[in-house]
Formats: C-alpha cells, sequence, structure tokens
C-alpha cells in the first residue's frame, strides 16, 4: 500500500536526499552563510586589534599582545589598556545591541524603517538615561533600568496610539517621529539646563559619545549582551517565521503574543542598555539590518550578522571620528552623517511592492 | 429633500432654493469667523497681560503700570520692563511660524507640514552655526540672511527626497525625509561646533528654541523680514486655495502653478528663517495652529492665514508663561512647551486621517 519512497531503506534514503537539489542548495547556502559570518568576525576581530594598536602613537602587535597578557610596558600599557582597550570594547558590546534590537524590531514590524532609532524608542531610552544621570545623579546599572523603562514606556505607549483596529506600519512611523520629535526636545533642554555639565559634554552625549568610557561599564553591556541577546535568538525560529506575516505565522504555531512581548522587551532592553552608556549612536539599530541583509540574503536569520555589523560599525566610525577627521568626532556624528543618505535612498527608492512607504 | 447646489443638474425648485441655503450658510460662515476672531483678539489680550504680569519674580499692578508707561525705578519696574520686548517676540514668532507652517501645508498639500519637522529649521541653525565658525558673521541681519539661506535650501531638499519617488511626496515620504534630513544637518552642526570650543555657548540657542532674553535691538533687524513673509503669503494665499484642488486643476483654472509655488515657498522661508535665526529650533506651532483654524474659517487661505497669525501669536505667548510658571523660579523654553502642546496634535492628525490619503 505504501508508495515506495515512505519504506525506503536508510541508505537508499539518504542517497535520495544527496541528490536532491534543494538540499544541495540549502548546504551551499548554509556553506555561504557561514562564510560570510566568518569573515564578518574576522574583520570584527582584526578591527579591535587594529584599534589597540593604532592610534595617536603606534604600538606594534607584539607589544599589544604582551600588554594585554599581563606586562607592563612603559608608555605603552596606559595607552593600550586604560585608553584603547575600554573603547575597543565597548564599542563592540554598544554596537552589537543596536544591531541586534535595530533588526529584531525591523522583522517584528516587516519594515526597514521601524527601527527603533527611527520611531522613537531610542530617544525615550535616552531621555530616561539622561533624566537619571541629570536630575536623579544616578550612575551605572540605575541609569540603564531607567532608560529600559522609559524606552519600554516610549515603545507602548507609540504602539497603543497607532492602534486603531490593528497597527500599520505607516502610522506606527509617523507617531513614533512625532513623539521623537518631543523627547528630543527634553533631552536637549535636560542637557542644555544641567548644571554639571558643560556644553560640549552635552553635545557629545546627545551625538552618542564613547569618549572616556571605562571597562568597569562594559560588565554589564556584556551582561545585558548575553542575557538579552540569548532570549531573542531563542525566539528566532518564530521571527523569522513572523516575517511571512501574521495569520501565516499562527497557522505555523508561532504564539503571536509571547513572541512580539518578548521580541519588544529584549530589544528595547538592548538598545536601553547600550543608550544608558554611549548615549544614542545615531542610524546604528537603523543601519546594520539593511546591511546584514545585504551580505547574507533575505531569507535568513539577521539577527547574528546584524549584532557583527553593528559591532563593526561603531568600531570603524569611531576610528574614523577620532583619527580620519581634521578634529576628533564622537562616533555619533559619524554614523549619523553616514546614515542620513542611506534613510534618503530607502525613501526615494522605488518600491511599489510594499504599500507600507 | 435636496436643497444642496453642489448638485449639478439642478432642477427649478433646487435652483431657487440654493441661493437661500448658500446664503444662509455663508452667514453662518461669516458669523463663526466673526466669533472666533473675537475669541482669538480677546484670548491674546489674556496671553499678552499674563505675559506682562508673570514671571520669576511676583509683581503688582503699580509695577506693571509704571514699567507700561517708560519709568523704570524699582526692581519689579525692570522685571516687567525685560518682558515686554519678549512678548513682542512671542507674537511676532508665533504669528510667523503658524502662517509659516500653514503655507507649507497647503504647498505640499500635506497636513504634516512644519518648519520644524521637515527639517527646514535645522537647515537655517546649521547655516548659522557654519557662518558664525567659518565666517565670523557677528550682525543680526547677516544671522538672518544665512538663516534663510539654510531654511530655504533645507526646504528645497526635503521636498525634493520626498517627492522623488514614484507616487510623490505623501506625508509619510515627508516627515521621514525631514527627520533624515534633520538627523544629519544637526549631526553636522554638531561637527561644527565641537571642536570650537569659543563657540560652543550658541548650541544652547540652536538645539532649544525659546525666547527668553529678547531685546529690542534682536527685533527690529527681523521686522522687515517678516512684513515681506506676511505681505508675500497672504497675497499667495488665493493661489494656495487653487493649489490645494490639484496641481491640474490649478493650471486649469489659470494658475501658473510654479509660480504659485515659488512664491508661497518663499514667503514661508521668510518667515521661519529669521525667527529660527533669533529663536532657534521652535517646533509644531506651524503645525498645530492652521490646523485648529481650520476648525474655525474652513480651508480658504485667505481667511486661513490671516487666523493662523493670530492663533499663532496666541499659543506661543501661552507657552511662554507656561513655561515661566511651570518651572519656577527657573524658566522652561517656549519650544518645549510646545512641543508637549503639538505632539499630541501630531499624534491626533496621524490618527484621524488614513495614512494612505493622507
Amino acid at each position: 500500500m505504501n508508495p515506495p519512497s515512505y519504506n525506503a531503506t536508510p541508505s537508499s534514503l539518504s542517497q535520495h536526499h544527496e541528490h536532491h537539489p534543494y538540499r544541495q542548495m540549502r548546504r551551499a547556502h548554509a556553506k555561504r552563510r557561514g562564510r560570510i559570518l566568518a569573515v564578518l568576525a574576522a574583520c570584527l576581530l582584526a578591527g579591535v586589534v587594529l584599534t589597540l594598536m593604532l592610534g595617536q602613537s603606534f604600538t606594534p602587535l607584539t607589544t599589544v599582545l604582551r600588554i594585554m597578557g599581563g606586562a607592563e610596558v612603559p608608555g605603552a600599557s596606559f595607552t593600550v589598556r586604560e585608553l584603547r582597550l575600554p573603547r575597543a570594547v565597548v564599542a563592540v558590546l554598544a554596537g552589537a545591541c543596536f544591531g541586534l534590537g535595530g533588526v529584531a524590531f525591523q522583522t517584528l514590524l516587516r519594515n526597514p524603517l521601524a527601527s527603533p532609532d527611527i520611531i522613537g524608542i531610542s530617544t525615550g531610552a535616552s531621555t530616561g538615561a539622561v533624566f537619571a544621570i541629570v536630575v536623579l545623579s544616578l550612575s551605572g546599572t540605575a541609569v540603564s533600568i531607567i532608560a529600559i523603562a522609559a524606552g519600554l514606556g516610549v515603545a507602548l505607549l507609540i504602539y497603543g496610539l497607532s492602534w486603531q483596529q490593528g497597527v500599520t506600519g505607516a502610522r506606527l512611523i509617523l507617531i513614533g517621529i512625532g513623539l521623537a520629535a518631543m523627547l528630543q526636545s527634553v533631552t536637549a533642554y535636560l542637557l542644555m539646563r544641567a548644571p554639571s555639565w558643560s556644553l560640549q559634554e552635552a553635545l557629545r552625549w546627545m551625538a552618542g559619545s564613547l569618549n572616556g568610557v571605562q571597562l568597569e561599564q562594559a560588565l554589564p553591556l556584556f551582561i545585558a549582551l548575553l542575557l538579552f541577546g540569548g532570549l531573542l535568538l531563542s525566539r528566532h525560529r518564530d521571527l523569522e517565521t513572523l516575517r511571512m506575516g501574521d495569520d501565516i505565522a499562527v497557522g505555523l504555531g508561532v504564539r503571536l503574543a509571547l513572541t512580539r512581548i518578548t521580541v519588544v522587551i529584549t530589544a528595547v532592553a538592548l538598545v536601553a542598555f547600550a543608550t544608558a552608556v554611549t548615549g544614542p549612536i545615531a542610524f546604528v539599530a537603523f543601519l546594520s539590518g539593511p546591511i546584514a541583509a545585504r551580505l547574507v540574503g533575505r531569507n535568513d536569520s539577521l539577527l547574528i550578522p546584524s549584532a557583527l555589523v553593528g559591532a563593526l560599525l561603531v568600531l570603524l566610525a569611531d576610528y574614523a571620528g577620532q583619527f580620519l577627521l581634521p578634529a576628533r568626532y564622537p562616533v555619533g556624528i559619524v554614523t549619523g552623517v553616514l546614515g542620513a543618505p542611506y534613510l534618503v535612498y530607502l525613501i526615494t527608492r522605488d518600491n511599489k511592492s510594499r504599500g507600507t512607504l | 429633500m435636496l436643497t444642496c447646489s453642489q448638485k449639478p443638474h439642478a432642477t427649478q425648485s433646487s435652483v431657487v432654493t440654493a441661493p437661500t441655503a448658500s446664503v444662509t450658510r455663508q452667514r453662518k460662515k461669516r458669523g463663526t469667523r466673526l466669533a472666533g476672531g473675537l475669541l482669538l483678539l480677546a484670548l491674546l489680550a489674556l496671553a499678552l497681560t499674563l505675559s506682562v504680569a508673570f514671571g520669576a519674580r511676583t509683581v503688582g499692578w503699580p509695577e506693571i503700570a509704571a514699567a507700561l508707561s517708560g519709568q523704570v525705578e524699582t526692581i519689579g519696574d525692570a522685571a516687567v520692563a525685560s518682558r515686554l520686548p519678549r512678548t513682542l517676540l512671542a507674537v511676532l514668532a508665533g504669528a510667523a511660524l503658524a502662517v509659516s507652517g500653514g503655507v507649507m501645508q497647503g504647498l505640499t498639500r500635506n497636513p504634516l507640514a512644519d518648519p520644524g519637522l521637515l527639517g527646514v529649521n535645522a537647515g537655517a541653525a546649521l547655516a548659522i552655526v557654519i557662518g558664525i565658525a567659518w565666517f565670523g558673521i557677528d550682525e543680526t541681519t547677516t544671522y538672518i540672511w544665512t538663516a534663510i539661506l539654510g531654511a530655504g535650501l533645507a526646504a528645497v531638499a526635503v521636498y525634493t527626497i520626498a517627492s522623488l519617488a514614484r507616487g510623490g511626496a505623501t506625508p509619510l515620504r515627508l516627515a521621514l525625509a525631514g527627520a533624515a534630513t534633520t538627523a544629519a544637518l544637526s549631526s553636522l552642526a554638531t561637527a561644527v561646533i565641537l571642536p570650537r570650543g569659543d563657540i560652543a555657548g550658541l548650541a544652547q540657542s540652536w538645539l532649544v528654541g525659546g525666547i527668553g532674553g529678547a531685546t529690542y535691538d534682536q527685533i527690529m533687524p527681523v521686522l522687515p523680514f517678516l512684513l515681506a513673509g506676511f505681505v508675500i503669503t497672504l497675497l499667495a494665499a488665493r493661489k494656495l486655495n487653487l493649489l490645494a484642488l490639484g496641481d491640474d486643476a490649478a493650471a486649469g483654472l489659470g494658475e501658473k502653478v510654479a509660480v504659485a509655488r515659488a512664491m508661497s515657498a518663499v514667503g514661508a522661508v521668510l518667515l521661519c528663517g529669521p525667527i529660527t535665526a533669533i529663536c532657534g529650533p521652535i517646533g509644531f506651532v506651524g503645525l498645530v495652529v492652521p490646523h485648529a483654524c481650520r476648525l474655525l474659517v474652513g480651508g480658504d487661505y485667505r481667511w486661513l492665514l490671516p487666523f493662523s497669525a493670530l492663533g499663532g501669536a496666541v499659543l506661543l505667548t501661552f507657552s511662554d508663561v507656561v513655561g515661566r510658571l511651570v518651572a519656577h523660579p527657573a524658566e522652561l523654553d517656549a519650544s518645549i512647551v510646545t512641543a508637549f502642546i503639538g505632539a499630541p496634535v501630531f499624534i491626533w492628525i496621524v490618527r484621524n486621517r488614513k495614512v494612505g490619503a493622507l
């Protein structure tokens, strides 16, 4: 009764699959993806090592390695360990957080424009962080917690306000822009009026900067990345399925509400933690996902590639801002000037297929 | 009973009744306009009084009267006297921004247009920062010309970006293009300012807009620009009415669309550029006021623009007073207050229109 392929012997089954073109394609695809990820990771590692070597002065690789191993090298230990290392580490961690948080939102809302820095969630987090730092005189984890609370609050507010028999992307983005404009003015006001801040410090913070970061700040960021990034990765299958549309996802057994809540909370937490340390580095969350999609293809999970791209972006932009330009600029200025043309490209691109824009 | 005059094939009876219906409607409209105008004037009087009377220092009527008649003897008199120029500036800036916003909404046929949201203010701010840092400009008149140049360039850039895509400048595209341009321009402005410790103090004025500390010396040079802006926009009001019908219809009715657009755009920039030059970016006034006034007088720009001027003056003066009272004895900048009033209205507009049809 059974069709022959069902009671085939294991050997014939495997043989059959070996020659299946789809299988082959998938395997080739996975291989290619693995290669790209490896190249990205290698670039990131190389970037970190290079930023440890290069700066105002050049430190040879061997010396860097010796210093990392714990040796004291006069004239170089301080530069590498106290100045360059914290910067590189925080750049990578914050960039990864921004990249992950951004792509999670873009995937969840199925719109490249729906990244937290455009729809106002990053602005909410940074307003919370500035309030905690300037008004409540807090520091460290307390700032992050308030930033997360503010980011979540704003996310909920945007979602609630754009609800009208469902949420359309365009309405959500517009309402986010409106709220962001309002919150931006609050942040600027708080920073400008803060007695303990000089104007230049305030400007740097608002642009997003890695100036004066300490290695101690990297630890909470690392834990946040592990915890929330891990949580996000654990739901990546559901997130992928959501791309096909809510109805199909539900049909395929995705628990919609649970997935949405988990993704929103983890993504906001990632963005907020990073924002509390570095300030809102412009457009990293917005850029990482689409760049990653270009590199590995749209049909794969973009979480890990986006994290790598985000880290690489922040690391390189920070280096460029410090040493490649005529004056020293905070990293957010570089990413802000880089990101805007891409946003313009997205706006002007001819996209008949997507009705939302 | 169908008595509407819009019916194309009117029967004998409806032709007879139509004039009476439209006359009553017009009379009703005129009544609303009159009432609305009086209401706005009353509110403006109230706002002016409050603005002169309230502030960090509590003053009595004798001191207000003394300051108004030009005698400055006590500290109270001086406090009131210093509130006069800022009140004048609030009136002027509010009126100018509101008219400018109304014109931009008509010009782009877009309910979300506002000099702040469209990045026009950011353009003016960047131009001034560059002028100060690289060209050492330090006169108010030069500031104003620079701001107008920057505002004009930014306006053209944002509108071009938004209309490049197929389907033209939808509200979403325009808002996004504005957000992108604002982000890029403020990054550039920060980049210009940061290496220059000597001019960092300027940052305050272009990041947070406000009208505190205004003097007559600052206000005087702006007046000719504002006057020109008001005259041009009022002359363009009829053209804006035609543009509202769509480009083809306007052209069919004998309007030169390009001229109409250019004229309205020049008027709008002449109004918001100089204000940004002396107040910094003040958002949402240009968005909120024309919408509120549309409820009063309808979509006719010949009425909408003067009413918006009044409404803008009321809104900004009230915002300034609220800013002084909320954070007493310190001050909250007027732009923060307008943002808090404006963002909910913005959201209301977005919610109440079909986004596709926006």
